[in-house]
């Protein structure tokens, strides 16, 4: 079965550029890009959520099916 | 799929006022995940806070809420649940709001065993004041009012909470933000006085004094201190040294519950006239 990708959305409106998502994704696939969370490598996402559910600021959400 | 916190937050309200980094908002969240699971309804709901950064919590949520006086969340939360005892009531306040102040009103919530729940949010500190040093500040460490180093010892919420008499204690980190949910599912069913210490950060007035050099020192922090009880059974005392018990710390499901018994001494009442 091919390996579906999740979509993450990262509202900048509400992210204060913590770190805090980027820090923690076990699999490395955000980074910082000026003040605001950014997707570095969506492909290695595992879908742990543990991004988003780390996000003081509800700033990130992934969304899989 | 990404949670829903739309549901419970009330339009415009967001971005929030705490800042980067800061954990109540992690909290919160899982209080929206918890409140979500259980399916509790908006109107039967009411979350009461006193005055803090952490007390700001209830202007966030979309469910009936009361944002009262420092120190006095237990006291507006108990005349909540005393009118309406079918209303699951929160409590949610920082640790100065609640072991300073509002120190006498937490310890006899906790004896009267009042079917409440008290999520307490402990940053070590005086957040929105500027970083005064709170009951719950550990000794040596520095706050605004304590620039030579704390010299008091802190307060274990949690073993406050059970000697006082609540029936169920928990401890979580805001690390954890997959366990804090599930803990206040488990507060919330309980029928008796609850308690969940988050223990939190405060980058702004507490790291920065500690000399924690960021955020994600903070976090690793609460990572690195936390055991689970369950892991702490097979642990030497000494490897416990400096660590702190996370999970459910203590459950007791006899005790009579308050607004039970004062139904009863309502029905004395009414006999005797
Ligand atoms: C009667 C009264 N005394 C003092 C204050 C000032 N005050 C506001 S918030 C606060 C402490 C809040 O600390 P905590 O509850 O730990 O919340 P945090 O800001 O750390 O989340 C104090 C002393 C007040 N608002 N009212
Ligand atoms: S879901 Fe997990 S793996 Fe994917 S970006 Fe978030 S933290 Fe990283
Ligand atoms: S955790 Fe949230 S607020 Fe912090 S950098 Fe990531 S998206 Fe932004
Ligand atoms: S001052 Fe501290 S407790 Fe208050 S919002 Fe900022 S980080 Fe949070
Ligand atoms: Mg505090």
């Amino acid at each position: 079965m091919e390996k579906t990708l999740p979509k993450i959305e990262i509202i900048e409106k509400y992210c204060k550029g913590c770190h805090i998502c980027v820090e923690f994704c076990p699999k490395d696939c955000l980074e910082m890009k000026g003040f605001y969370a950014s997707v570095k490598n969506l492909e290695a996402c595992i879908k742990c959520m543990q991004c988003e559910l780390r996000c003081p600021d509800f700033a990130i959400k992934v969304i899989t099916e | 799929m990404a949670f829903d916190y739309d549901k419970w937050i009330r339009p415009g309200k967001l971005p929030h006022i705490w800042c980067p980094g800061c954990g109540h908002g992690i909290v919160m969240k899982g209080l929206i995940r918890a409140m979500e699971t259980l399916k509790l309804e908006k109107n039967d709901t009411a979350i009461v806070s006193g005055i803090g950064c952490a007390s700001r919590l209830p202007g966030y949520i979309d469910c009936c809420t009361l944002h009262t006086a420092h120190g006095r969340a237990a006291a507006f939360a108990t005349g909540v649940k005393m009118a309406k005892p079918e209303m699951n009531v929160i409590l949610v306040g920082g640790d100065g709001d609640g072991t300073a102040i509002g120190g006498n009103h937490f310890i006899h919530a906790c004896r009267r065993n009042i079917d409440m729940t008290y999520i307490i949010m402990n940053n070590y500190i005086y957040g929105m004041t500027g970083g005064q040093f709170s009951p719950c500040t550990p000794t040596g460490h520095k706050a605004s009012t304590t620039p030579y180093g704390n010299p008091d010892p802190g307060f274990d919420i949690a073993k406050l909470a059970i000697g006082a008499g609540a029936t169920f204690v928990a401890r979580g980190t805001a690390f954890h933000a997959n366990q804090i949910d599930k803990l206040i599912v488990e507060a919330i069913q309980h029928k008796g006085f609850s308690v969940v210490e988050i223990l939190d950060d405060c980058p702004t007035t507490y790291g920065r004094r500690n000399k924690y050099k960021s955020v994600i020192e903070m976090m690793n922090r609460l990572k690195e201190v936390a055991v689970p009880v369950k892991a702490a059974e097979k642990m030497t005392a000494e490897q416990l040294q400096g660590k702190v018990l996370t999970g459910v710390l203590y459950k007791e499901e006899n005790k009579p519950e308050y607004t039970s018994e004062y139904a009863k001494v309502i029905e004395r009442a009414s006999a005797a006239k």
